[in-house]
């Protein structure tokens, strides 16, 4: 038994037949081929699954995919689409990742925190991020990421720029 | 900015405009034409007789291809998996490990058998159909108790539980024990943790059977390694097995060995003529891949009433698990390295391993290392708490101050000036200042800690002198450097990264050698296919072994564009000067060929009389010495009166790795070691029932810390070159881990010692900590 969705994922809509039972990140992975939403564990609490439903943070193994019938979703492919986020381009300046495994989930749930809010202090990071978990990082460089990121969106010309290399 | 020398820069790491985007390629995130999925059923006991085993209701459950058991894989398999020396090569007895159970499952998640499906959900509903007929027996858990004669037996048919009882006699012990004015003892819990990447184990297995041939992609640190064991247990030419590791969501030791299920899922490909893949999920990965530490050490110390240390004598009680791990015994190395950064009179060891009804332990995060510092540092604490001795002055009259020192058992630190950063530490902490005011505070009923951590590591692993005769293996490390013809540079490597940035750091060495642009070199690792055997990464080995490995590859390709570029220039090769990338004869820096056009000459006609096309090189580096970085951490606790919770005010990180080649990375690999220390000392531990059940296996129970729970580091370094390798480096993986739980014990201990506390052991939970103040109280 299959039910047929509508789902508008990353600006495009599209139709599948699914399972009743799919989870939403296994459609989003197998189904829609976007491997950028990870599965870090089976009980809802690593966060690396995390995507946006309707502009809101949710982790996508905790809903079936029938759930989002009718509904937009964003992951990280959808993220930076054009250009990067500055989330994005924070983490990477910042080394905000080691093996990069949990980093869209952290970089989804901070995307949510800075549209709610663009000057969070440490507090609301950490309350933002704490259902994510790193284990490379230490969070060290993860909190880092997200302050440079809301220092950029402050004054863009101090956007956080690649070094030059190579020259 | 422009970065015109690209060693020592923080260059943004390479790697990650892919992983920040999503467009990384993890295991789960491969597919392959006609790819079938493996579920594994496992053993729910610890320890049970299997009595029968009926798989027709999953054989004919919706999707299913096969369901696969023993005898199937008995078929395809010629054995199970090879144990490592590692220091202990007289093992008491080394069972044999088939990749499934037989007629006897001897550890929770043990495999039994495997249903393959047209998809993972199909596969995981068929593996709900298999029953298996247990007769459930005692589990043996207790070391203690295990060790004893006439216990209850682990598996059926072995003497009795003990893996293996080395000695290590590092000096005369007992005329260092004579000297003595003060002997402290203690025993010291190292708990069993588990790695816990995010992203668990897999692989995909693809046998072709027109011509023999299997590609294995899997989530490993050590595909070269993955290679070997696997062409030999299915009876294949190494040349028909290609091994190809994408990329790796963290691994922390724990994707060192090969697993039965790289073994399981080739023979499947092999019977079923598809490609099978097999993802492990997180409730398997806490039961199915090895953990870490489960250990015991009771210790004892010789010192004079001046502070001076005299002997050191410990018992390593390590719990192996049901089998050996591959490189289980590697973890006696504790035993070497256990007198720190200080000198001893004599160091005496002795290591027993003991088989329990757990998973098998092995290599994590520092593998023996740290579990040698907290021991050595927790020693050196109590010594001083004997004497009424400050912990810093204890220190420093021990320290090791001449290099190179052979320690105890020959093993010789390189270089090191530890009082500079112990130094450096207590200076950016104001110790004094910190001392006053934990006085003040302990005055008003409040218990302020300060731990130090000051140690040294072997890393580096290592020199086939040391290695070949403790791990049965020259663990040595490979490169290939080839310029092409229009200058760009490929680079291939033994090693293989996961998350420490080694494309990024390897190129800054390559552009800078060769004086070729950063963007020019690519660095490729991870296929057996492409690089030579390497020994793969763990250790702290990359850089310090795999980095010089490169550099030297780099070297012979500058020489040898020097041989051509005499001829080019006209000149003799004494002549002709390398410089960033130009040849020039000297004095002439105005007419120079660069690297580049040398290689476009290099394949053509016209070469020097002798020399072959082709401008590239490979080298096996096998290096002189170990590598010894150290350093010193403090850490300033507050613990609640009323609750025992423990809170990090400070944690300040003075570590020495030698040169650097990105100061980004290194600091980067030091925030997570340190957490991972910290996590073991606080949250983590890996408990069981009497059963043998374990109670921590969900994410829910098993409390790897969040951002909410981790401090700020506050890190800096100083710098004494390695003399062992020409770029003066060590190695900065599993510092942080190595230094940390005993900074943050020897804090907790601090605080805790106008109680008359003089011990703690990990995790120091709250109910831990409060149970133990109010038992002192009473």
């Amino acid at each position: 038994m299959t039910r047929s969705i509508t789902v508008t994922i990353n600006g495009t809509e599209r139709r599948d037949e699914v399972e009743p039972r799919l989870l939403l990140v296994h459609y989003l992975r197998e189904n829609c081929g976007l491997t950028g939403t990870h599965v870090g564990c089976d009980t809802s609490q690593c966060g690396a699954c995390t995507v946006h439903l309707d502009g809101r943070a949710v982790k996508s193994c905790s809903l079936f995919a029938v759930q989002v019938d009718g509904r937009s979703l964003t992951t990280i492919e959808g993220l930076g689409a054009t250009e990067m986020h500055p989330l994005q381009k924070a983490f990477w300046s910042e080394h905000g990742l080691q093996c990069g495994f949990c980093t869209p989930g952290f970089i989804m749930a901070a995307a949510q925190l800075l549209a709610d809010n663009p000057e969070p202090t440490d507090e609301d990071i950490v309350k933002a991020l704490e259902g994510n978990l790193c284990r490379c990082t230490g969070y060290e460089n993860i909190m880092r990421s997200v302050r440079s990121a809301v220092k950029a969106a402050r004054t863009p010309a101090a956007a956080a720029e690649p070094v030059q290399v190579g020259g | 900015m422009a970065v015109t020398t690209m060693i020592g820069a923080s260059i943004q790491r390479r790697e990650d405009p892919r992983l920040v985007t999503g467009h990384g390629a993890y295991i789960d995130d491969l597919t392959r034409p006609q790819m079938v999925h493996m579920t594994v059923v496992r053993s729910p006991f610890a320890h049970a007789a299997i009595r029968g085993l009926d798989v027709a209701a999953a054989r004919s459950a919706p999707g299913v291809v096969a369901v696969l058991t023993a005898a199937d894989f008995r078929a395809v398999i010629g054995g199970g998996i090879p144990v490592a020396n590692a220091f202990v090569p007289d093992k008491a007895q080394v069972p044999d490990q088939f990749h499934v159970a037989e007629s006897e499952a001897i550890y929770q998640g043990e495999a039994i058998a495997v249903v393959i499906a047209s998809s993972s959900y199909a596969a995981a509903d068929a593996a709900e159909l298999v029953r298996i007929d247990f007769d459930p027996l005692p589990a043996v858990m207790d070391v203690d108790k295990a060790i004893q004669p006439g216990s209850p037996l682990v598996a059926s048919g072995r003497p009795d539980n003990i893996g293996w009882d080395a000695v290590f006699p590092g000096g005369d012990i007992d005329a260092a024990f004579t000297e003595a004015d003060v002997v402290v003892k203690e025993r010291i819990h190292q708990q069993r943790v588990l790695p816990v990447p995010m992203e668990g184990r897999g692989c995909i297995a693809e046998f072709d059977n027109y011509d023999n041939r299997l590609t294995l992609w899997t989530s490993t640190q050590v595909p070269h390694f993955v290679r070997l064991f696997l062409s030999t247990a299915l009876g294949m030419a190494e040349s028909q097995v290609r091994v190809i590791a994408p990329h790796v969501g963290g691994a922390f030791g724990s994707k060192i060995r090969p697993y039965p299920e790289e073994y399981l899922a080739s023979a499947a490909s092999k019977l079923l003529g598809r490609p099978v893949k097999w993802i492990e999920d997180r409730s398997e990965n806490l039961v199915a891949t090895t953990h870490g530490r489960g250990q015991v050490y009771d210790i004892e110390v010789a010192a004079k009433r001046d502070g001076t240390l005299l002997g050191l004598k410990l018992t390593q009680i390590l719990d192996i698990g049901a089998y050996h791990g591959v490189f289980s015994a590697f973890q006696v190395v504790a035993c070497l390295v256990a007198g720190g950064p200080y000198t001893w009179k004599a160091v005496h060891g002795r290591s027993i391993g003991v088989f329990t009804n757990r998973t098998s332990t092995d290599p994590y995060r520092g593998a023996g290392r740290p579990e040698a510092t907290h021991l050595c540092e927790r020693a050196v604490d109590l010594v001083a708490r004997e004497l009424n001795m400050d912990p810093v002055e204890v220190r420093r009259k021990n320290f090791v101050k001449e290099f190179p020192h052979p320690n105890n058992f020959g093993l010789v630190y390189d270089s090191g000036d530890y009082d500079k950063t112990l130094n450096r530490a207590l200076e950016i902490v104001d110790y004094p200042a910190l001392r006053r005011r934990q006085e003040e505070l302990r005055a008003q009923g409040r218990y302020l800690g300060v731990g130090l951590s000051t140690y040294v590591e072997i890393c580096g692993i290592g020199p086939s002198a040391a290695t070949a005769p403790a791990a049965g293996v020259a663990l040595v490390e490979s490169s290939m450097v080839r310029v092409h013809p229009t200058g760009s540079v490929t680079v291939t490597v033994g090693t293989h990264a996961h998350g420490q940035g080694h494309d990024t750091t390897f190129a800054q060495i390559v552009a800078d050698t060769l004086g070729v642009p950063y963007d020019t070199v690519e660095i490729r690792h991870g296929d057996t296919n492409e690089s030579p055997f390497g020994y793969g990464t763990y250790g702290s080995r990359s850089l310090a072994v795999g980095g010089i490995s490169i550099l030297k590859s780099c070297q012979k390709v500058v020489d040898k564009a020097r041989h051509l570029a005499a001829h080019v220039l006209e000149a003799a090769e004494e002549d002709v000067v390398h410089d960033a990338g130009r040849y020039h004869v000297k004095g002439s820096p105005e007419t120079a060929k660069t690297i580049g056009e040398l290689a476009f000459a290099a394949y053509g006609a016209g070469l020097p009389e002798g020399m072959e096309q082709g401008l590239e090189a490979v080298t096996y580096f096998d290096p002189p010495n170990f590598v010894w970085p150290f350093g010193a951490h403090i850490c300033v606790v507050e613990i609640d009166a009323e609750t025992g919770n423990v809170a990090i005010e400070r944690y300040v990180a003075v570590d020495d790795c030698g040169n650097v080649i990105n100061p980004m990375i290194v600091d980067g690999q030091i925030h997570g070691g340190i957490a991972q220390g910290i996590a073991q000392a606080l949250y983590e531990e890996v408990r069981y029932d009497e059963s043998g059940l374990m109670l921590t296996g969900t994410f829910l129970d098993y409390l790897v810390p969040t951002i909410a729970e981790m401090p700020h580091f506050e890190t800096e370094r100083t710098v004494t070159p390695s003399p062992t390798n020409e770029l003066g480096v060590k190695g900065i993986g599993e510092a942080g881990t190595i230094a940390s739980s005993a900074a943050v014990i020897n804090a907790i201990v601090d605080a805790l010692s106008p109680l008359g506390i003089r011990h703690v052991d990990m995790p120091a939970r709250p109910d831990r900590i409060w149970k133990m103040m109010q038992e002192a109280k009473a």
